[in-house]
């Protein structure tokens, strides 16, 4: 039976950063994850990570799981793959499956961070093929290049039916709607917006009622829900679809944890049975520790923060690390873990409805409800900076935890302050020169350079683009609104790519000036970029 | 409040609902009917239906039917998700073929 300092089950954000803290600490650490490939769903995240520079924001989800990969390799951490964790017994030992038999492995700390599985919601026809979960479709996707399907229709407006609404779009597939039973848009509202301004219906309070087809799903039904989730009759509405995605809500998978022995509580805020932990992640038995979504769902950022305090506690808890040293790096990280738990979407506000900002600014219903900015609401936030020459055009309207775009700006035209969460505001006593920094930095794809006077009658937009083929030089398209409506032919005038702005394409187009304030994507005319 | 340990409480009679036949775990095919009866057949908690039914105990090991069969249990005895305990969780969390578990690498240290 081979031994190890510590035993880390799990190799996501939150196992891997637990591993690499305790390894530079001097302790002995394996990691096991039943995949063939680490990082957990960090390969998966394509998209720009949200939070400020601490918490790695700006920067896309697989190139975090890279940085964690050689980070651990460098801090000689040993990575079992394709190791399936299948059993967690007394005195800190556990049951692997690798290959074709079972091995024993012994450490004097434990550390799970087995993460999450997908929620499901039944209805009639789900098993059919072609009903998956959003995680399973980012999968295919994400990491083996295949198209879940055609047309999908996305069950769920948290930020992970959101994200993969627009990945799916992305990778060539059709987002016929976005449904929620929920009267509100659950995830980010930029996000929301990302995918209302390609045109993608929102139907909140609506639910699906069918899954139609006989060997694999041809069609979906849905229905409106009243305040009780009780579908109204007579208000089903159909979608041809070849794919019905479910982003419906993660359960801890807590299972190694719950048959070691430690004290468990069911608490649905947290998903489902999570262990009762400590404020360093430490378990009713001691030196077995969790972190990341086994001990309560939330994200990728706070999984790896609470991965390298769990880390850092096994270390101190096998007197690698003094207490007083403990101390100081756990203090650090609490703080970055509390600015991650800011905001509108703080695991401690679920469920509320906001109608004022921290600001004191009215909420956007529209957002809420139809994932855009009415005209109305955009004017109450202070976004606009002065009209003449380019100018940036925020569009981030509620108070979520990220600030990049606040030091993205060379000319400080950007503040946010010390609080992540407050909304940014234009300083109008610096000038913008149009460089797009803060456009590339913003994961939410919410800035936009307008210029009204870019030729007599037309005003200039720039505007963040993810999709290919990229938009060339000359091109003409239509210019679409928040809502995705056309509004009338738009001409490329200038595409920028840079290193810095880490694949996001600055699109310029050229409309008329009446459109400054409501052209906001490019769609492009497939006929003339072939 | 109920509690799901008072076995003599009328749970009343068993009425059949349109859904009934919508599989809820697909390792091992047991539609919302099923439970629905098994809780009629006084199986109060999920580890009992799991005995009764083989719900959750395929391929998936009721990763995916838990959460169902448990909310399925909630409704029917008009009780609160935390008085129910999921299933026991024992080793093999996934499954394993008997000749891979027959092969156990026994060594002391």
């Amino acid at each position: 039976m081979k031994r190890y300092d510590l035993i880390v089950v799990g190799a996501g954000p939150a196992g891997l950063s637990a591993a690499i803290e305790a390894a530079k600490c001097g302790l002995s650490v394996a990691v096991f994850d039943e995949n063939a490939k680490p990082g957990g769903q960090l390969f998966k995240q394509i998209h720009k990570f949200f939070g400020s520079k601490e918490h790695q924001a700006k920067i896309r989800g697989y190139k975090i799981g890279e940085t964690l990969l050689s980070e651990a390799d460098a801090a000689g951490v040993e990575v079992y793959l394709n190791a399936t964790v299948s059993g967690m017994y007394m005195d800190k030992e556990i049951l692997v499956r690798i290959g074709a038999a079972m091995e024993h492995f012994k450490a004097d700390a434990i550390i799970i961070a087995t993460g999450a599985s997908e929620n499901m919601v039944t209805f009639d026809g789900w098993t059919l093929p072609g009903v998956i979960g959003a995680g399973a479709a980012q999968t295919m996707m994400n990491l083996y290049g295949i198209q879940p399907g055609k047309r999908v229709l996305m069950l769920g407006s948290g930020n992970v039916g959101l994200v993969v609404s627009f990945q799916l779009m992305q990778a060539g597939c059709e987002v016929v709607a976005l449904v929620d039973a929920a009267p509100r848009i659950g995830g980010y509202g930029v996000h929301a917006s990302k995918i209302a301004r390609c045109g993608v219906p929102f139907y909140l309070s609506h639910t699906i009622t069918k899954a139609e087809g006989t060997d694999c799903v041809t069609g979906v039904e849905i229905s409106q829900v009243d305040d009780h989730f009780t579908t109204i009759p007579g208000t089903q509405k159909h979608f041809d679809v070849d794919t019905i995605c479910m982003a419906v809500g993660l359960s801890p998978m807590s299972q190694l944890l719950k048959m070691a022995g430690c004290n468990m509580v069911d608490d649905p805020r947290r998903g489902g049975q999570v262990p009762l932990v400590d404020e360093n992640g430490e378990t009713s038995i001691s030196g077995v520790f969790a972190a990341g979504d086994v001990s309560g769902i939330e994200e990728a950022s706070s999984a790896m923060i609470e991965g390298r305090m769990s880390g850092l506690s096994a270390a101190a808890y096998l007197g690698f690390l003094s207490e007083k040293d403990k101390d100081s790096s756990l203090n650090e990280l609490e703080v970055a873990l509390d600015s991650l738990h800011q905001g509108m979407f703080a695991p401690g506000s679920k469920g509320k409805a906001f109608t004022k900002t921290d600001e004191g600014i009215a909420v956007s219903q529209s957002l809420l409800k139809k994932g855009y900015l009415d005209e109305a609401d955009i004017a109450r936030f202070n976004h606009f900076g002065k009209k003449t020459g380019v100018h940036p055009v925020i569009e981030c309207t509620q108070n979520i935890p990220c600030n990049p775009c606040q030091d993205a700006c060379p000319k400080q035209c950007i503040k946010i302050g010390k609080t992540i969460t407050a909304i940014p505001r234009i300083d109008e006593d610096n000038t913008c020169t149009g460089c797009g920094l803060c456009i590339a930095s913003c994961s939410g794809q919410a800035i936009f350079l307008v210029d009204e006077d870019y030729e007599p009658g037309y005003a200039s937009i720039t505007l963040p683009y993810e999709f290919l083929p990229r938009p060339q030089k000359g091109d003409l398209g239509t210019a679409l609104s928040r809502s995705g409506q056309p509004l009338g032919v738009a001409e490329i005038i200038d595409v920028r790519s840079a290193k810095a702005f880490d694949h996001t394409t600055l699109v310029t187009i050229k409309v008329p000036v009446a459109q400054a304030m409501t052209a906001r994507f490019y769609k492009r005319e497939a006929q003339r970029a072939e | 409040m109920k509690s799901i340990n008072d076995r003599s409480q009328d749970i009343g009679p068993f009425v059949s609902q349109t859904d009934d036949a919508i599989i809820i775990c697909r390792c091992e095919e047991i539609t919302k009917g099923e439970i629905r009866q098994a809780i009629h057949d006084g199986m109060f908690t999920v580890n009992e239906i799991r005995r009764y039914l083989r719900s959750g105990m395929g391929l998936c090991q009721g990763q995916t039917c838990g959460k169902l069969v448990k909310n399925i249990v909630v409704q029917e005895l008009d009780v609160i998700p935390a008085q129910l305990d999921p299933a026991t969780s024992r080793s093999p969390m996934r499954p394993v073929e008997m000749k891979v578990l027959g092969n156990e690498e026994v060594t002391h240290v």
